[in-house]
Order: C-alpha cells, then sequence, then structure tokens
C-alpha cells in the first residue's frame, strides 16, 4: 500500500526489484504432478527491461503469473522490493496475449478499471483521460471494445495497466497477434513508455529480434520444466536497429541456444 | 504516439458499414416497391376493408349480433383513408414509407375480415355458435369493456409480482450456485430435484397451503419464473472467462469487485435467456391458476365466459391476452436491448 502511494504520487518514480528465490512449480494434470518450474533462481533489478525466451509451453506465462502473485509457487519464495509477494497488487499489472477488454465497458471505462476497482477513481479521473492520450486513444474513450481493431484493444489493455503507475509491468505477449506493422509501431511505443516512466518490465515474446530491440537483459529458459539457460546483457542505446550486425549475430546464437540454429 | 488517425478513419468507416445492415437486421421489411405500385396496394388495400363493410351491411346476418354497422362504418372510413393515402407519396415521403410497409398485411386483413364475415355471419359455413363473427367480438369489446380491463389489470398485477420475486430469487439463486462452493452442495440437488417438475404440479397442494389462492398463484409463477433463471444465471456466472478475474485481481480488485463488476455483467446476456424462458413459462401457469382457483384476471374471465357459452367473449379475452403477453415480451425485449446495448441488436421483436 506505501509503494502504491508512493508510486501514485511519483509516476516518474523507479520501479520494484524482483527476486525469484529457487523458485519450482508444478501442475496437477489428470492427477500426475506436471513440473513446469524446475529452481528458478532470478533477481530483475529496478527499472530492468527483462525479456523471457523459452519454448512453446515451457512454463514462461506460468513465472509471470507467480510474480504477478495469481498463483503461488510449489516452493521457493518471490519478493518485490524485498517483501514476499502474497498475492495480486494492482502495482504489478499485466497485459496478456488478449486484450481481455470488459465488452459491457467503454473504453473509458474499461481503463479505470483498476482506479475503480481500488476506489480512486473519483480523486483520478483526469488519470485516465491522461493514458489514453499517451496511448493515442482519447478519441476513442465513449467507444466499445467491439468497435475497436486488435492493435486498438491491445492499446488500450496497455492503458489499463498503465493507468495504475504500476512498478512493475508484467507483459505476457502482448504483441503476439497483432499484424507486423503494428507490431513495430508497439514495440517502440513500449520501449519509450518504460524510459520515462522508469518501471520494471517482465516481458514474455517468442520473437527473439523483438526482444533483442526492447530489453535490456535477455533470459532463456529450456524446455519444460524451464532452468534458466542462459543471461544475456543487451546494451545497446535506444532507438535500436533491427540491422544492427550485433543484434543479428545475438540472434543466431540465441536460436542456437534455443536448439533452431539448423533453420538459421 | 502516432497512427491515430488512420484507426479513426477505421472505427468510422466500419461504422458507415454497419448503419444500414443494422437497420435491416431481424426485422422484415416489405419488399421494395416501385411508387405506382404501391399506390394500386393501398388502394386495393382500402378496397378490401369497404368490401368487408359491404358485406357486413348488404346481406341479412343469419343471426343476431350487434355493432355490424358500427363495426362497418369504421371499416369504410378506414378504407377510404387508405384509398385517399395512396397519393400519401406526393405529399409526406416518409408517411408513405411507414403505409408502405403495412399496406400488404392491410389487405390481407381486410379480405381475412371479409371472408370470416361471410363463412360466419352469412352464410354460417363455420359451426355456430363456436365461431362468432367479428362484429359479434367487437361488441364484447364495446359492452364489457370494464369487466375484460379488471381482467387484465389483475392478470398483469399477478404476472408482475410473480414474476419480479421469481427473477429476483432465481438470479440471486444462480449467482451463488456459479460463486459459493458451499451453497452449491445444499442447492443444487435441492434444484435438480425440483426445478424439472411442472410447477402446475404444486398447485392443488399451493391452494391448499398458501393463505389464499392469490399468494399460491404469486408462488406456482415465481417458481416458474425462477427456475430457468437460477439454471441461466448460474451457467453464464461458471462460464465466465477467468481471464477476466485475472485481470481485475491484478488490478486490485475485491471479491465484491468479482462479483458484481466482473461475473454479473459477464452473465447478464445468460440471465437475459433465462428472463425470456421464465416469462414464456410463467404466462401458462398464470392463466391456469386464474381458471383453477384465483377469481380475477383473463384467465378466470375464459373460465366464466365459458360458463356461459358466450364464445365472443371468450375470443375478446384471447386477443386482450395475446396483446398483454406480447406486450410484456417486448418490455423483456427493450430492457435488454438497454442494458446490454453493448452488444449488436440480434433479433428485432
Ligand atoms: N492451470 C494449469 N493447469 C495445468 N497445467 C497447466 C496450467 N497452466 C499451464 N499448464 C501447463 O504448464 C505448462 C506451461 O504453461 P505456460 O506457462 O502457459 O507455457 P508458456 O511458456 O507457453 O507460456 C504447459 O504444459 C501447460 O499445459
Ligand atoms: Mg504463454
Amino acid at each position: 500500500m506505501v509503494r502504491a502511494a508512493r508510486a501514485a504520487l511519483d509516476p516518474g518514480g523507479p520501479g520494484s526489484e524482483i527476486t525469484l528465490r529457487d523458485v519450482s512449480h508444478r501442475f496437477d494434470l489428470d492427477g500426475a504432478p506436471l513440473p513446469v518450474l524446475d529452481h528458478i533462481d532470478l533477481h530483475v533489478a529496478r527499472g530492468e527491461f527483462v525479456a523471457l525466451l523459452g519454448p512453446s509451453g515451457c512454463g514462461k506465462s506460468t513465472l509471470l503469473r507467480l510474480v504477478a502473485g495469481l498463483e503461488k509457487p510449489s516452493s521457493g519464495e518471490i519478493f518485490a522490493d524485498g517483501a514476499p509477494i502474497a498475492g495480486p497488487h494492482p502495482s504489478r499489472v499485466v497485459v496478456f496475449q488478449d486484450p481481455t477488454l470488459f465488452p459491457w465497458r467503454h473504453v473509458f471505462d474499461n481503463v479505470a478499471l483498476g482506479l475503480e476497482a481500488q476506489g480512486l477513481l473519483k480523486s483520478r479521473r483526469g488519470r485516465v483521460d491522461q493514458t489514453l492520450r499517451l496511448v493515442g486513444l482519447d478519441n476513442f474513450a465513449k467507444a466499445f471494445p467491439h468497435q475497436l481493431s486488435g492493435g486498438m484493444s491491445q492499446r488500450v489493455a496497455l492503458a489499463r495497466a498503465l493507468v495504475n503507475d504500476p512498478a512493475v509491468l508484467i507483459l505476457d505477449e502482448p504483441l503476439g497477434k497483432l499484424d507486423s506493422l503494428t507490431r513495430m509501431t508497439m514495440q517502440g511505443e513500449i520501449v519509450n513508455l518504460w524510459r520515462r516512466a522508469g518501471f520494471t518490465v517482465l516481458l514474455v515474446t517468442h520473437d527473439i529480434e523483438e526482444a533483442l530491440l526492447m530489453a535490456t537483459r535477455l533470459i532463456v529458459l529450456s524446455d519444460r520444466p524451464a532452468m534458466v539457460k542462459a543471461d544475456i546483457r543487451v546494451d545497446k542505446p535506444y532507438p535500436r536497429h533491427r540491422g544492427d550486425p550485433d543484434l543479428v549475430s545475438r540472434r543466431r546464437e540465441i536460436l542456437g541456444l534455443l536448439g533452431l540454429e539448423a533453420s538459421w | 504516439m502516432t497512427s491515430v488517425s488512420p484507426a479513426t478513419e477505421r472505427l468510422s468507416s466500419q461504422a458507415a458499414e454497419r448503419q444500414p445492415a443494422q437497420d435491416d437486421a431481424g426485422r422484415a421489411g416489405a419488399p421494395a416497391r416501385g411508387w405506382v405500385s404501391d399506390s394500386v396496394l393501398s388502394v386495393l388495400a382500402g378496397s378490401s376493408w369497404l368490401l368487408f363493410a359491404f358485406i357486413t351491411l348488404h346481406w341479412p346476418d343469419l343471426n343476431d349480433w350487434g355493432r355490424g354497422s358500427e363495426f362497418s362504418h369504421a371499416a369504410i372510413l378506414f378504407g377510404a383513408a387508405l384509398i385517399l393515402a395512396a397519393g400519401l407519396g406526393a405529399v409526406s415521403e416518409r408517411g408513405a414509407a411507414r403505409l408502405r410497409r403495412s399496406t400488404p398485411w392491410l389487405l390481407a386483413l381486410g379480405l381475412f375480415f371479409s371472408l370470416w364475415q361471410a363463412a360466419t355471419a352469412k352464410f354460417g359455413l363455420l359451426p355456430q355458435p363456436f365461431f362468432p363473427p367479428p362484429h359479434a367480438i367487437l361488441e364484447v369489446f364495446l359492452d364489457d369493456y370494464p369487466k375484460l380491463v379488471e381482467s387484465v389489470i389483475a392478470s398483469i398485477k399477478l404476472e408482475l409480482f410473480g414474476f419480479s420475486l421469481g427473477a429476483c430469487a432465481g438470479f440471486v439463486v444462480g449467482v451463488l450456485l456459479g460463486w459459493s462452493r458451499g451453497f452449491g452442495y445444499w442447492a443444487h440437488p435441492i434444484m435438480r430435484f425440483i426445478g424439472p417438475l411442472p410447477s402446475i404440479a404444486w398447485l392443488p397442494i399451493a391452494f391448499f397451503a398458501f393463505p389464499s389462492s392469490w399468494s399460491a398463484s404469486i408462488f406456482l409463477i415465481a417458481l416458474t419464473t425462477g427456475f430457468p433463471v437460477a439454471v441461466l444465471t448460474w451457467s453464464g456466472v461458471a462460464s465466465v472467462n477467468s481471464a477476466y478475474y485475472d485481470v481485475a485481481r491484478t488490478l486490485g480488485a475485491s471479491p465484491a469487485f468479482l462479483v458484481f463488476k466482473v461475473a454479473i455483467p459477464a452473465a447478464l446476456p445468460q440471465v437475459f435467456v433465462g428472463l425470456f424462458m421464465g416469462l414464456g413459462a410463467s404466462f401458462a401457469v398464470l392463466v391456469t391458476a386464474e381458471m383453477m382457483g384465483v377469481k380475477a384476471g383473463l384467465g378466470f374471465y375464459l373460465q366464466w365466459a365459458q360458463g356461459w357459452a358466450s364464445y365472443a367473449n371468450m375470443y375478446a379475452a384471447l386477443i386482450v391476452m395475446s396483446v398483454m403477453c406480447s406486450s410484456m415480451i417486448t418490455l423483456l425485449f427493450k430492457a435488454r436491448d438497454r442494458v446490454l446495448s453493448y452488444k449488436k441488436a440480434e433479433v428485432q421483436w
């Protein structure tokens, strides 16, 4: 609560640091345990932009859900700024691959959802308008979700997260279903938002190029159960360019880590 | 951030495309015709009503039924108006368009009334007294309207009380079933045991157990309405996409917020399906209860008319009943369209 209040007062303030200590997780699949995460140790510094890469079904989304507090790990501990994560909190918001906008709410009311749930809407209506402007949808405040294109919907979902001034922005393949042009635009937009606000970002993507263009650090996960296979720093200034030879060679390196060098 | 304007264009062009389609959606419009054939059709429709008046006035009735002349005079006025309206297209474009929608029906009705009149009052082709001529039914409306009005008010009161009670109870039970395991443990078996039972089967016991047949009928109508509402609400709440809950929870939603701002709004389309089913089923119970014990309402009126073998009164009551039920369904559709205005309208009632 204290941190949320601070973040609320200081939207440009720093993000949280996230620590996973020996985190394992398994699901129950028809009575048999399905191990998904295997002894993950990870420290994400304040304001870092971490991209998680890994084969499909390895447990990336599960990891994000644990950090969001939507589920508890089977073993191990997760901390945000040193405090154990006990449940979901509006300082750590998630944007999913599907925008999951509430179809019965106007765009404005969708964006206002978090403030309304926390009882802050009365005092902070202006913040909603401001965030809609930020994602370029202020003209659509009164539209219903079914009237929006895929990219616009995902922008609304992003605004719905940002309006809470999160300390950690958790992105689960948020651009995965968008056409490539919208995708490229939004990659740049998210990076700009992050650079301006300074929150911590955890991004799951299946697109290595996207990870290299956006993140300061790439975590490559193994097949299920996921272990950290590689931890790669990308200290390149922004804006980055797709054709950058260094990024191209790193891309090849990561494809190798994912067992796909033959396809290159 | 950029790329606002292409998005704007996209939305407005979508909206523009949607507009005409929505106008036609659901409601079957009369086929488009030329101006001349519109006028001809209007004249024909008018003539069919004049024909009806002619048959009624200039052909002696086989029997003594009142109000034939009043009906004919009204038909003459109506028919003449329709013939005059053939030229309406020159005066009012919109009025003509509205009329055009109804002329085929007005023509068919005029012919139907003429045939009916001929087959009953004039030739006695249909067995009497089971098929009274149209002016005999008009006579009921004109002479017996105080009783009809009183009956329809009684019916509406009973129906509204029972339906509202059942809808509220069914809704609450449905939400609880969808939300609480503990409640489901106890309520689910009871629902499965009692729900499928036709409410009418309770009637003898209910009339005996309740202080009045009126309160018993309220109970029966509520029961009939409540069951489908509960089941559909329950399935609506249970099938809410869990991603909605995840989103709301990460944004700081309390359990109450999840119920009232996520589960219930998401389930509302299903709730309305239940309300429609419940309303339809409750009409049957309403009429039965009125026939069996409640000494008021249209069902009672029907019963009473049967006792006197006054078939014209029964047809009049049926017409009133049909208008009443249809209006209630219309009202429910209106309510649904308001509440679910975020959806595109599907069927127009
Ligand atoms: N709620 C669940 N119950 C059972 N198994 C699950 C559940 N959620 C995910 N899984 C399984 O866990 C594995 C990892 O899922 P996920 O984290 O979604 O993978 P991804 O890396 O593609 O995001 C998958 O095999 C999936 O089938
Ligand atoms: Mg996933």
